[in-house]
């Protein structure tokens, strides 16, 4: 009997503008108007300022650990553009500031959350947010369930769920790409391969070319985008997203980009990553290649970029000022943000202050009711 | 059974240990890490596997060195998929190797949960006697210092509902090394918990090898008012609780179990009997920990002897704070444990 072949898969790879800042005119045909992209630069550099605002604050001790972002920002702004504030969710972990703050997470709360204040992630009404996700994998499956809600409710929404590359040998991953696939629910899954997960490089945390092929596995149609080129990301993103607004399912891109920073700023990368490899995607990074793309179409010059610093560094003394300015949050917090309804244990706590064991009274464990 | 070979003269480990001549001076980590190498370099089926535990020398630096020594076969950067590993650590066991488990965090744990807890400490019994699983399973427990509530698990109180695994929670290096070591000659599985507290912590430990049996409590500090017991890095709120309350002239034993899966309960009722009174420290949440456990224990087995119900100082009853002074506000510390004990004996 002859052989055949039961299935074959391909992974697209697309890139509009290069690292010299050469764009593919007809690939970017009804993609971003100049202004959007004139815009959407200016935002680029002022979210650069603030990462590396967040870089010096934990260095000054006024911050925790913090993720640098940087390198990565045409992957998290062109994705975000093409979502629809306040339609569409956003699902992230934790290196897609941009994105967030795109749709309105405010700033400050960000460094709030990373300065260790809960309030961080109180995430204000209006806008389609997931707070920050640090266990690598399970914001996957949230954002899949929230688009099977979608489906459910029958509204146009979408879910765009953010992961690096590490995060695809979990489990949850696996299964959520299942699930999102077997319902055909209107999820993106949206791969940051920035190639490294800490010390470990993608080659050895997965023995695949390429990340976006795993989507073949699940019949999902997956896209390998240039991570750094803004133009590609967003019409990845937006022909995924629409796709799936207009009942397509879900879609899985990657976008192949680079992690310039240390994982966190408890990190040293020159331990276990050569300066060659480094330097090299240095020359790749998004903010340089869009410059080149805008000062040769005439839309750029150096007083527009001054402004653009200057408006970049006053951002990120806004945000720290906002951030620090927050306060200690109070202790009752952890007591009201528990249960939805207090129970009368919850509520004991609460007064005296302080856990005496559970059913102990309080002068047992050597408490006194507090004055509050 | 187990069988440890002993390669010393075994000191009454009931007692605190004087420093002796030849003693070095390491930290935790470096304990840890003393423990692994010496077994490893005996038994060629020991393996470490985990995140970050071979090229980066371990997320905490606990593995340093030891890609260097012992290689890429045995020393093992896993993708990240705790789950994975995890269950690869069972198959493995089940075949004749002895894996080391490193998880970057206990926390990290909860998605391996089924291999952990439900194939784990069961394969022997459902196998009829015949598959154990001895994988030792390690790695940072508790609230690190400000990591929020999903990265602060202190998973004794769940996982030691569990029977079927040892659960081994060091307090010191000294502990750290002779327990490890123990651990890894064990044949049963063991949940190895450290604290990312106290990585740094230093300690004597001497020059020759060895094992610290399970199942047996450590008396850090005596006296005779009240009997604090606890495990891990609280024993060292307990001590300095204790150091306190002896100015104002109530003193103190303090028990550090260092394993609680098996408990040394005997050491608990003994020193009971003696004092009559006891506050259990115990970092995890109050309700059904093991703080609960070893105060229904005495309850049961020592209740004429007690002048003041048993005493548990927990946390608080709410997922760990991310915020300092909420995650202060959650913790037990040596003032609250003192105010525990005054209240106990009756003190002002
Ligand atoms: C379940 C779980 N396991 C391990 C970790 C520790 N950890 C934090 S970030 C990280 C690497 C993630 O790599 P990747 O998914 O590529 O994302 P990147 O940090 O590169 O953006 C690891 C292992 C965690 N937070 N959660
Ligand atoms: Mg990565």
């Amino acid at each position: 009997m002859p052989t055949r072949i039961a299935y074959e898969g391909k992974v697209e790879y697309l890139q509009i503008l290069d690292e010299h800042g050469v764009l593919d005119e007809k690939l970017a045909k009804d993609t971003l108007s100049d202004e959007d992209v004139v815009e959407l630069y200016r935002y680029m550099v002022k979210c650069r300022f603030v990462d590396e605002t967040a870089f010096k604050l934990q260095r000054a001790k006024r911050m925790g650990t913090y993720p640098q972002n940087k390198g990565q920002e045409a992957a998290a702004i062109g994705s975000g553009f093409a979502a629809k504030r306040g339609v569409d969710w956003l699902v992230p972990c934790y290196r897609e500031n941009a994105a967030l703050w795109m749709h309105g997470q405010p700033m400050h709360q960000v460094f709030m959350y990373w300065m260790g204040d809960e309030r961080g992630s109180k995430i204000p009404e209006g806008v389609c947010t997931l707070p920050l996700c640090v266990p690598i994998g399970t914001q996957m499956l949230h954002a899949t369930g929230m688009a099977w809600a979608f489906k459910m409710r029958k509204e146009p929404r979408v879910a765009i769920t953010y992961f690096g590359d590490g995060a695809t040998s979990e489990g949850d991953f696996h299964e959520a790409m299942n699930f999102a696939s077997a319902f055909q629910v209107p999820c993106v899954f949206f791969c940051q391969n920035n190639q490294w997960a800490i010390s470990v490089p993608r080659e050895q945390q997965m023995n695949s070319a390429t990340v976006a092929q795993k989507a073949l596995a699940y019949d999902m149609p997956c896209i390998q985008v240039d991570g750094n080129d803004l133009f590609a990301v967003y019409k990845a993103s937006r022909d995924a997203i629409e796709r799936a607004r207009s009942g397509g399912g879900p879609a899985f891109i990657e976008a192949v980009t680079y992690r310039l920073a240390d994982h966190t700023t408890a990190d040293d990368a020159r331990r276990y990553r050569d300066s060659e490899e480094v330097d090299a995607w240095m020359g790749k990074d998004p903010l340089i290649r869009l410059r080149k793309y805008l000062t040769g179409k005439g839309l750029w010059d150096d007083a527009k970029q001054a402004a653009a610093d200057e408006a970049g560094r006053q951002t990120a003394s806004d945000v720290v000022k906002a951030a620090e300015g927050a306060g200690v949050p109070p202790v009752t917090d952890m007591f009201d943000y528990t249960f939805e309804t207090m129970t009368p244990e919850m509520e004991t706590q609460r007064r005296t202050m302080r856990t005496h064991s559970l059913g102990q009274r309080p002068e047992q464990a050597g408490l006194r009711e507090s004055a509050k | 059974m187990t069988t440890i070979e002993h390669t010393i003269e075994l000191p009454d480990f009931s007692k605190p240990l004087p420093p002796r001549e030849g003693d070095r001076v390491i930290q935790f980590r470096e304990a840890l890490r003393e423990a692994m190498s010496e077994e490893m370099r005996r038994d060629e089926r020991i393996f470490l596997m985990g995140e970050e535990v071979a090229q980066y020398n371990g997320a905490y630096k606990i593995s340093q060195g030891m890609l260097d020594e012992f290689g890429p076969k045995r020393i093992i950067d896993a993708p990240i998929s705790e789950n994975g590993f995890a269950g690869l650590a069972v198959g493995a066991a089940m075949y004749g190797l002895k894996p080391i488990i490193e998880f970057m965090s206990w926390s990290f744990s909860l998605v391996a949960a089924d291999q952990i807890l439900n194939n784990v400490p069961k394969m022997l019994y459902m196998s009829g006697g015949q598959w154990g699983c001895p994988v030792v399973f390690r790695g940072n427990d508790g609230a690190g210092g400000q990591l929020g509530s999903t990265h602060s698990w202190c998973v004794e109180g769940l996982y030691s509902n569990v029977p079927g695994m040892k659960i081994a929670i060091p307090s010191n290096p000294y502990d750290a090394k002779g327990l490890l070591k123990t651990a890894i000659r064990e044949l049963d599985p063991v949940f190895f918990l450290e604290s990312e507290r106290m990585l740094g912590d230093k300690g004597h430990v001497p020059p020759e090898e060895y094992y610290i049996p399970f199942g047996q409590a450590r008396l850090a500090r005596e006296g005779g008012d009240c009997t604090l017991v606890s495990f891990g890095r609280p024993v060292h709120f307990c001590m300095e609780a204790a150091e306190t309350l002896a100015q104002s002239g109530i003193e103190c034993d303090v028990l550090d179990m260092r394993t609680i899966r098996p408990l040394d309960i005997d050491a608990v009722i003994e020193s009971v009997k003696k004092t009559g009174r006891v506050v259990v420290v115990d970092q995890c949440w109050p309700f059904a920990s093991v703080a609960s456990e070893v105060c229904t224990q005495v309850m049961e087995r020592a209740f004429d002897w007690l002048d003041h119900p048993p005493v548990r100082v927990n946390t608080e009853d709410v997922p760990t704070p991310y915020a300092k002074n909420l995650e202060a506000a959650y913790l037990p510390n040596a003032g609250r444990i003192a105010a525990a004990v005054r209240n106990a004996v009756g003190a002002k």
